[in-house]
């Protein structure tokens, strides 16, 4: 045996060879789980990819890099439930790339809080955080009020994300910078149709950052804010049931 | 120093693994006991673990949803809801009690009242106090909860209905209105008359005073013949110092004139129920200025 094991390691292609299988093995026992992803997404209905300009809006959050003090995964603890709301769903992030769980939190989980203030708060919270919450320690984002959205490409950007797996249809990726502008209220008449046939009739269409005139990072990011863990059909969903 | 002392070797009988590079060999030490027997132990472990808990991915037993399930049947689903029901049979006698009795009844129930306080005093932090304040103070746009001055009213009922479904928001049953933009209609001259007019309501300007007739034509259906207010269009009271908007002057009066500023409060009876919104009521009431 150790005579054996002498060969390998005096031969470099060999022990590379070797090196390699090894390697194969741990490396196939953690990406075939991956294949079978699906399994371990739980059927719920409702959840519809992002609209171009809540896209946007994640895009912000990202650059700005807000996942570093703000989680979006209620954990399914007790207390965690308490406060805020239902826990999170695998199929609630299934169209987040990079999904946004984050780990650490500085301030509350996002994970729901779509609704939960109103736009013109938004506004002046992203303003001036210690205006509402005196002891905060979030910093103001008040470039995001006069910065204008960054739609030019938002097509482009759809249809990567088709690649990896998120359901756009042409039509969405065709219409993507008409969708923005239409959902911020900033559209052409009879634009909002389409936005909402496309995205369904519970897409949230307001001027979110309450200036007509021009579509802002504020927008983008309040209609992101805003759609956050509203989407999936909480009602009906039950762990048990397996479809 | 000679190099055959340094030939650990020749000191232990250990002997070596039979490498040899260049002269250099390798001790041939057993690993320590005890390590051998927390390593084996370890691997027994996972075996068992296997077997009482979820744990591999991929092979799925009789369900889609893939991996083994494990003899115990462990979700972190069914954890959650026995830490749940722990604290929800603690809580049951109060909770049930409150279901059975009228947000008007609890009043009169000291230990129900405490209940309902408690437990609305901590979801009102977690949920309204950043809008109203953490005592419920207020800031600009968003109302003072405790003193006398209510836009829609301060009695169980109303508050309920505004805590429920919101003012101005996406619920159906919210509550709702309007001040229209009245300045192109009224002419420049008479907004500044009305807003000097307005502003003198709560220093006490009279009845004949200038701007008062173009206040009666415009603003009194919603606001009061006096500026007393009218709940039904939550148009808030103009003849007193309190102020939704700025500090009432007639700059803020005109501008609302031109530009009417809405303030929308989100629904909450979807997010909270119906159980932990009585104990709001009961707690906003308790604030001070219930009716
Ligand atoms: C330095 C850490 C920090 C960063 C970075 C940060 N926040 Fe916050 N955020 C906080 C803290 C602390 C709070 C709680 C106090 C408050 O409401 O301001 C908070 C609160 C919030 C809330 C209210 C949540 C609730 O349920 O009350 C929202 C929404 C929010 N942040 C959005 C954002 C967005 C969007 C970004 C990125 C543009 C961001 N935050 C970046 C620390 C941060
Ligand atoms: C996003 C900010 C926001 C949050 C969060 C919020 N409110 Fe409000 N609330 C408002 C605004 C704005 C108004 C006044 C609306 C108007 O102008 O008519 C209001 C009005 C009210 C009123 C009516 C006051 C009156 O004078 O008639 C009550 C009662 C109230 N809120 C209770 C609550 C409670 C309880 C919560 C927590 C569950 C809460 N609010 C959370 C913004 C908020
Ligand atoms: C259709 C009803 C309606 C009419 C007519 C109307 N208002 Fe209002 N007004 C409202 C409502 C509703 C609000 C509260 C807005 C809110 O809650 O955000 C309001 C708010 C105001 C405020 C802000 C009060 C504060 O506390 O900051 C002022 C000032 C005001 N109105 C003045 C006027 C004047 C002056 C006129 C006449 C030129 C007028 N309004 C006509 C409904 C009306």
């Amino acid at each position: 045996m150790l005579e054996k094991h002498k060969k390998l390691e005096k031969n470099s292609i060999l022990l590379l060879i070797f090196i390699i299988i090894t390697i194969s093995i741990g490396g196939l026992i953690e990406i075939v789980p991956l294949f079978r992803l699906e399994t371990t997404i739980e059927p719920v209905k409702g959840i519809r990819p992002y609209t171009p300009l809540e896209l946007a809006g994640q895009d912000v959050y990202i650059r700005e890099g807000c996942y570093g003090c703000h989680s979006q995964q209620i954990r399914a603890l007790r207390d965690e439930v308490e406060r805020y709301g239902h826990y999170s769903l695998a199929a609630e992030s299934m169209y987040d790339h990079p999904f946004q769980w984050g780990s650490k939190r500085t301030g509350p989980d996002l994970a729901r809080v779509g609704g939960k203030y109103s736009d013109s708060w938004h506004v002046q919270h992203m303003i001036n955080p210690q205006e509402y919450v005196p002891e905060s320690i979030m910093p103001s984002y008040s470039h995001m009020a006069t910065s204008k959205a960054s739609l030019d490409d938002i097509g482009s950007h759809l249809e990567a994300l088709r690649v990896t797996g998120v359901p756009y249809t042409d039509s969405m990726i065709e219409n993507a910078y008409t969708d923005a502008m239409a959902q911020a209220n900033e559209g052409e008449a009879n634009t909002k149709d389409g936005l909402l046939k496309r995205y369904g009739k519970n897409t949230i269409v307001r001027d979110f950052d309450g200036k007509a005139g021009f579509v802002s990072e504020l927008d983008a990011i309040i209609s992101y804010l805003q759609v956050l863990g509203t989407m999936a059909d909480l009602k009906d969903y039950n762990p048990d049931v397996v479809e | 120093m000679n190099p055959s002392n340094n030939n650990i070797e020749t000191q232990d009988d250990i002997g070596t693994t039979g490498h040899e590079w260049d002269g250099i060999t390798e001790l041939n030490y057993p690993c320590p006991r005890w390590w051998v027997w927390i390593f084996l132990g370890t691997i027994v472990w996972a075996v068992g673990y296997w077997y009482i808990y979820p744990a591999w991915p991929v092979i799925s037993g009789d369900s889609e949803r893939g991996g083994t399930k494990g003899v115990m049947e462990w979700t972190q689903y069914k954890q959650l809801e026995e830490s749940q029901s722990e604290i929800f049979s603690r809580r049951a006698e109060n909770l049930e009690k409150l279901q059975n009795t009228s947000t008007k009844d609890v009043m009169d129930m000291p230990e129900l009242y405490e209940f309902a306080v408690v437990g609305g005093k901590s979801a009102f932090k977690e949920n309204c106090a950043q809008c109203h304040g953490s005592g419920g103070g207020g800031a600009k746009g968003y109302p003072n909860l405790n003193d006398d001055d209510w836009l829609w009213g301060g009695s169980l009922k109303e508050l309920s209905k505004t805590i429920k479904y919101g003012i101005r928001s996406d619920h159906k049953n919210t509550r709702n209105s309007v001040m229209p933009p009245l300045a192109a209609v009224m002419g420049k001259d008479s907004v500044t008359k009305v807003s000097r007019y307005v502003a003198g309501l709560s220093k006490g300007s009279s009845s004949t005073a200038e701007g008062a007739k173009e206040y009666k034509q415009m603003c009194s259906a919603c606001h009061g013949v006096n500026g007393e207010g009218n709940r039904i269009f939550g148009a808030p009271k103009l003849s007193d110092g309190i102020w939704l908007y700025g500090k009432g002057d007639e700059q803020q009066i005109e501008s609302q004139i031109k530009s009417p500023q809405h303030g929308v409060m989100p629904a909450w009876i979807d997010r909270l129920g119906e159980d932990t919104i009585k104990q709001l009521v009961v707690y906003v009431y308790s604030l001070g200025g219930g009716e």
